[in-house]
């Protein structure tokens, strides 16, 4: 076992010296895990923010200019105050997410209480802001209707019902995006990068020389599987502590061991199913081409982007195969509601599992790998 | 200096990788349609020298002429390539192994732009015995074979320059013959054609007129060969060669002797018995049998392909046997005994050690994987350093080094742990005649002083006749087995090349295959001369060989095929179904601390909405904490005591919601959900307790949902999904191209052809903006038939745009594929490069329009915010062409930025 050990540890080292020799590499992966996390967690956020506005103002009142106040940041930039008939061409080039059409008179209307009607067009492509957006706009116009007809009391009451969110009280995209957009970059580094160095040593024929030498396939995999890992989990939590908290200034809750540790089994999953794809790619354009549908699903339909809930019942069974899917939930259990091990056991032990699976199914098929390339 | 003209020119001529000094101010003449062969060891700048008169490598100091003209000229080059053909070094390295033989020939004849088919073609596959496996793929060619085929495609366009490196290096005798019987029977169809040759065999190099001896990257004598020996005063050219080196190059000068055997006792080193391989149909060993004493060398000779290494494989247990067994030191193979691995080192034919270790860094992790601890590995690392005289390279890349001394460091790897057996598997191919001594000098001392048993098979006749015994294997079958002189009385009247050929030809003839050329079947004279195309013509038609030729290697990938085509599709659904912003059904919960008739209908409100999905009660405010932290429920209703008294008084009811925020948008939708419910709700509520509803605003506000106004996710993704499916895919596809191509080293067809980088760019580029605009017609297919998304405006503007999309996004794959080193990071930098700014930036999941910064210039500086207008324009928004315009004209130009980065990333010479 010591033997194993050890072994495991020499070809693991000879990975490093590997990777170390490639610096487009290096330079990708500090991109990835620095630039790439920061530009993504600042730029996008699935809640309405900084939205494109305009104002189609035909009564150009006191309320009007009132509502046009009311639109800011950061929800809404500055409302851009449109003609009638830009309005079409100003949505179709997707320019403006709302435009506000206020009818003439409608101040004067609405305080003899002839009920206006108020027009809010919505580009309904963007699925992500138009929703919300509209009703955050409905609500900002009622608020300042209704203050000008000085109402309030049992309507402001049903309007905001006292509403909290647990564990991320502001709803800030930040967090959950800068978090994702980590754990995104290691399921695309760790299949790239251990399936390729599989998938190289077939194609340089060193992996035949390995297999004649006292050595197992689980050593040669092992090897493979820590090493590459090492690295990437390396290049994950500095990310996190110099991007996501120091960077972007998201406070990182709950217990940083337990997330790590986490993140360490993730890692086992997703380098083992590495190994896997690289035992049935027979080429490097082929192992590209076989990641690509792989992991833009696992990123994709983790439950990060969109929950796992509102996907159809196959798929929701489907992607319990994939790893991705338990982190994302191990993750949000522990950066967002401080959940401990109580709580995300299962999501390590269902990890743990399919890493297992993977690896088992890959090291059955590392022979028959060698017999099919000659 | 004589007075005939010169093919090629040298003068001054220095090169350096990096710190290691290839040439030292070479000078040479290489005089017209004369034959020369530089002749020397590995490493001294053979390799170099050639290539810089092909044009292959840049020039870096001196002067290289080549037909009349400097060879640093871009203009020259261009003029003098049609006119010059190159083969490098290796076995079939120049050639396409997944395209057949006449796909090969038809490929360079394309790409110097003379037909690819025709009678001139089938005399050369004639004239190269190849004529009767015109549909074989190239990879699966013999190696003797591959170079034959090489050499057809070297000359299909009937070049003035022939310069071939290395070419019968590894190849079997037989085949060797009947590669320069052939460049004979050419040079005498076309006596004007000069040929330059490298070679590490003396003996071959007495064929030719001129011989230049190259030592240390200095030319030490050039002359004809009798002007070489009278000048050393030798009687043969090994001779010469080593009284021309400096007294502290050569090698020993003892005369090799071969001790005789002392048989050992124990069961034999090696047992094999009907050993049978089959890939498929195709049997590759054929009930083999032999039986190998400790100590004994035994040497393992036939043509290339005959099976030899497949044997090796099946001994090493590498390959399962499919028929027969064998045993290994009195151990069966294949049952994965890791303790008799231990007893064996194996040597590959190619180098199978790490390129990115140093030599010591290969040997020490050798040393360390079978089990010699710390001390002693360093310790079996500095001897074998020593034992193969690598000490002067220790720190280098293997890389680096000659391919002689690659050999002897794979061979130093595979005795560092003191096997018992070795096999070895063509150890001395490619390795120079002074440095293969010294290699035989070495097994013979493990074989005759340590008692290691050596199985090791060669192409050279020398070093046959110094095993103990040989076997002859041709197609799968052993022809014969016995001792060298043996062997070589009963058919060869002596000599061993001879009896080898015989046996080899007999088994061919028996095959019916062809031994040899017919000599009528030699190309003859010139075809009629069609009238040159113009440079435009010629240029399109290159650009269409390389297409072409890409195509091809596609199609016979199925595997790549497939994936380019159906995992679109297959993708396309996925997404479609699977990202959706569509809350529905979402789990919550109620605390009701009133438990009044009044809440009890509130909580009914909710779970009769179908956005929400009741889930039993809460229990009290831990029970809220703890089944939203267990990411049970998402919602918790928390309505507190007095809420129906209050709503009857006529007061503001208190509730409280709770909202699981881990998922900005689903919390925000949800919350935006609840207040719709919540509103009505207490709507009815108070106006049935109280006959009276609630105070409403004198207003109508009217939300109007364009372009999607069932606010389906599905007719906003799917446009989306399109347009990140037609970018990662097509990048991906051509991102390993180019540098597959350096890693393969067929990049050097490039080098020496008339084709300019930007046509081999461009013929690359070609089949995959095809495959993309399949894909895109099959995804629009698809997107309407399964989820009802029809394009509802220009179907025009949508295929322009797609096809532009798809040329920049294959384009952006072929930059990629320029300034990446492997193919590794190509994979990796295609994924992080595209994925990032067309998941985010683009106007997938977010609207573009809210970006800003950074952000905002990443989705600008790439394509696929462009398309996305187009296509979320005509798929959702139903506009017409003209509200393109300026998308087109930026995907275009992405597409030729692209193409232009890439064109000037990319050097048409090696280094």
């Amino acid at each position: 076992m010591s033997r194993w050990f050890a072994n495991v540890f020499r070809l693991g080292l000879k990975e490093l010296a590997s990777l170390r020799r490639d610096t487009v590499m290096t330079v990708l992966v500090v991109y990835a895990f620095s630039v790439a996390v920061y530009s993504v967690a600042n730029g996008t956020r699935m809640d309405v923010h900084n939205a494109s506005i305009a104002v189609v103002d035909l009564d150009r009142s006191m309320l009007s200019a009132r509502i046009r106040d009311a639109l800011r940041p950061p929800f809404f930039r500055t409302p851009v105050l449109i003609d009638g008939s830009e309005l079409d061409a100003g949505m179709d080039r997707g320019a403006y997410t709302f435009v506000i059409q206020v009818p003439p008179r409608f101040e004067a209307d609405l305080l003899a209480g002839r009920k206006p009607s108020l027009q809010i067009n919505v580009d309904a492509t963007a699925m992500t802001q138009a929703l919300t957006g509209a009703s955050y706009i409905q609500s900002i116009v009622a608020q300042e209707c209704a203050a000008a007809l000085g109402m309030d009391g049992l309507l402001t009451a049903a309007l905001e019902p006292t509403s909290r969110a647990l564990f991320n009280p502001n709803l800030e995209g930040v967090w959950f995006t800068a978090v994702m957009q980590v754990i995104e970059n290691v399921t695309i580094l760790s299949i790239v990068l251990v399936g390729a160095a599989v998938v190289r040593e077939r194609e340089h024929g060193t992996i035949e020389h390995l297999l004649v030498m006292p050595l197992r396939p689980s050593e040669i995999a092992a090897a493979k599987i820590w090493a590459n890992g090492a690295v990437i989990l390396l290049a994950a939590v500095l990310s996190l502590h110099l991007v996501v908290r120091l960077a972007l200034g998201v406070p990182i809750p709950g217990s940083t061991a337990l997330f790590t540790a986490g993140a360490t089994i993730y890692l086992f999953a997703v380098t083992s199913l590495g190994v896997l794809i690289a035992t049935v790619a027979r080429s490097m354009p082929q192992l590209g081409l076989l990641a690509i549908p792989i992991f833009v699903v696992m990123n994709l339909l983790s439950g990060a982007t969109t929950p796992l809930e509102t996907m159809p019942q196959a798929l929701q069974w489907i992607m319990q195969l994939s790893p991705s899917t338990h982190f994302v939930a191990f993750a949000q259990a522990i950066l967002y509601r401080g959940a401990g091990i109580d709580i995300v056991w299962p999501q390590m032990l269902l990890m743990a599992g399919i890493g297992a699976l993977f690896l088992g199914v890959a090291l059955a098929r590392f022979r028959s790998m060698l017999e099919a390339q000659s | 200096m004589p007075a005939e003209p010169l093919a090629a020119r040298l003068a001054g001529v220095t090169h350096r990788y990096g710190a290691t000094l290839a040439l030292d101010a070479v000078d040479l003449d290489v005089p017209a349609g004369l034959a020369t062969a530089v002749i020397g060891p590995d490493g001294v700048g053979k390799s170099t020298l050639l290539a810089l008169v092909a044009g292959a490598k840049r020039i870096q100091q001196g002067t290289v002429e080549a037909l009349g003209g400097s060879m640093a000229l871009p203009r020259h080059r261009d003029t003098v390539s049609p006119r010059i053909a190159y083969m490098p070094q290796g076995l079939g390295a120049s050639l396409y192994a997944t395209l057949s033989v006449r796909e090969n020939i038809a490929f360079f004849a394309r790409l110097f732009g003379v037909p690819a088919q025709g009678e001139r073609i089938d005399r050369l596959l004639r004239a190269t015995g190849l004529s009767p496996f015109p549909d074989r793929p190239a990879g699966k060619l013999s190696g003797g074979m591959k170079q034959k085929l090489a050499l057809c495609c070297a000359l299909v366009h009937e070049p003035d320059l022939l310069v071939l490196d290395e070419p019968t290096t590894g190849v079997d005798p037989l085949s060797r013959r009947q590669f320069w019987r052939l460049v004979d029977e050419f040079r005498a169809e076309r006596p004007g054609m000069t040929v330059l040759v490298s070679t590490a065999y003396m003996e071959e190099a007495a064929r030719f007129d001129r011989v230049v001896a190259l030592d240390e990257g200095k030319a030490l004598a050039q002359g004809t060969l009798p002007e070489l020996l009278a000048r050393a005063g030798a009687a043969t050219l090994e001779a010469a060669y080593r009284s021309l080196q400096r007294p502290e190059r050569r090698g020993p000068d003892a005369a090799f002797t071969v001790e005789p055997r002392v048989p050992r006792e124990g069961p034999p080193a090696i047992d094999a018995t009907g050993l049978t391989k089959r890939f498929g149909d195709f049997v590759a060993v054929d009930q083999v049998s032999f039986r190998i004493e400790r100590g004994e060398i035994f040497g393992f000779l036939g043509s290339n392909g005959c099976g030899k290494t497949t044997t090796m494989k099946m001994l090493t247990g590498l390959l399962p046997a499919s028929e027969g067994e064998a045993h290994l030191l009195g151990a069966p193979v294949g049952d994965g005994d890791i303790e008799v691995r231990r007893r064996v080192g194996y040597m590959s034919q190619s180098f199978s050690l790490y390129e990115e270790l140093t030599v010591r860094a290969n040997l020490a992790l050798h040393g360390r994987l079978y089990g010699l601890p710390g001390r002693e590995a360093d310790a079996a690392t500095s001897q074998a350093l020593e034992r193969f005289d690598l000490s002067r390279v220790a720190d280098a890349l293997p890389a680096s080094l000659p391919l002689g001394m690659r050999q002897r460091l794979q061979l130093a790897a595979a005795c560092l742990h003191r096997p018992e057996v070795l096999i070895l598997d063509e150890p001395t191919s490619g390795v120079d005649p002074g440095a293969r001594d010294l290699f035989w000098r070495l097994l013979l001392d493990l074989s005759r002083r340590e008692g290691v048993t050596i199985f090791v098979s060669t192409h050279f006749m020398n070093e046959a006749a110094r095993c103990d015994r040989i076997s002859l294997m041709d197609a799968g079958r052993v022809l014969a087995v016995g001792a060298p002189a043996e062997l070589a009385a009963e058919r060869g009247g002596g000599d061993l090349e001879e009896a080898f050929v015989a046996w080899l030809e007999e088994a061919a003839a028996s095959r019916g295959e062809a031994a040899g050329p017919a000599a009528s079947d030699a190309p003859r004279a010139r075809p009629a001369e069609a009238p040159p195309p113009t440079p435009m013509a010629a240029s399109g038609a290159r650009i269409a060989a390389f297409a072409r030729r890409e195509a091809l290697e596609l199609w016979r990938d199925p595997i790549r095929l497939a994936f380019a085509v159906l995992s679109p599709l297959l993708l396309l659904v996925t997404f479609g179904y699977g990202i959706s912003f569509d809350v529905e059904r979402l789990p919550f919960a109620a605390l009701d601390r009133d438990r009044s008739a009044e809440s009890r209908e509130f909580i009914a409100a909710f779970s009769s909405s179908r956005y929400f999905d009741e889930r039993r009660p809460l229990v009290s405010e831990f029970d809220i904490d703890q089944r939203l932290k267990a990411g049970e429920i998402r919602l918790a209703i928390d309505i507190a005591p007095n809420f129906g008294r209050d709503l009857m008084q006529g007061r503001a009811p208190q509730m409280s919601l709770w909202l699981d925020g881990s998922n900005t948008f689903r919390a925000e939708t949800a919350r935006g959900y609840a207040q719709g419910v919540v509103i009505s709700a207490l709507q009815d509520l108070a106006r049935r307790s109280t006959g009276r509803g609630l105070e409403v605003l004198p207003l109508s506000i009217e939300p109007r949902f364009r372009y999607n106004q069932a606010f389906r996710s599905v007719f906003a993704i799917t446009p989306g999904i399109i347009m990140l499916l037609l970018m990662l895919i097509p990048a991906m596809l051509t991102a390993v191209g180019v540098v597959r191509e350096k890693e393969m080293g067929s990049i050097v067809n490039l080098a020496v052809s008339p084709a300019t980088v930007g046509e081999f760019l461009l013929g690359k580029q070609a089949p995959y903006v095809a495959i993309g605009f399949v894909t895109f017609i099959t995804l629009s297919l698809l997107a309407g038939l399964v989820f009802g998304v029809w394009p509802r405006g220009s179907l025009l503007a949508l295929a322009c745009g797609a096809l532009l999309y798809v040329a920049a996004a294959t384009a952006f794959g072929l930059l990629v594929s320029t300034f990446v080193r492997t193919q590794v990071a190509a994979i990796f930098a295609t994924a992080i490069l595209t994925i990032l700014p067309a998941v985010n930036f683009s106007g997938l999941l977010y609207p573009t329009g809210g970006l800003e910064g950074v952000s905002r210039w990443m989705g600008l500086l790439f394509p696929a915010s462009w398309f996305q207008s187009i296509s979320i324009g005509v798929f959702a928004k139903g506009l017409p062409l003209n509200a393109f315009l300026v998308d087109f004209a930026a995907l275009g130009a992405f597409a030729m930025a692209f193409m232009a980065a890439a064109r000037l990333l990319l050097r048409k010479q090696e280094a």
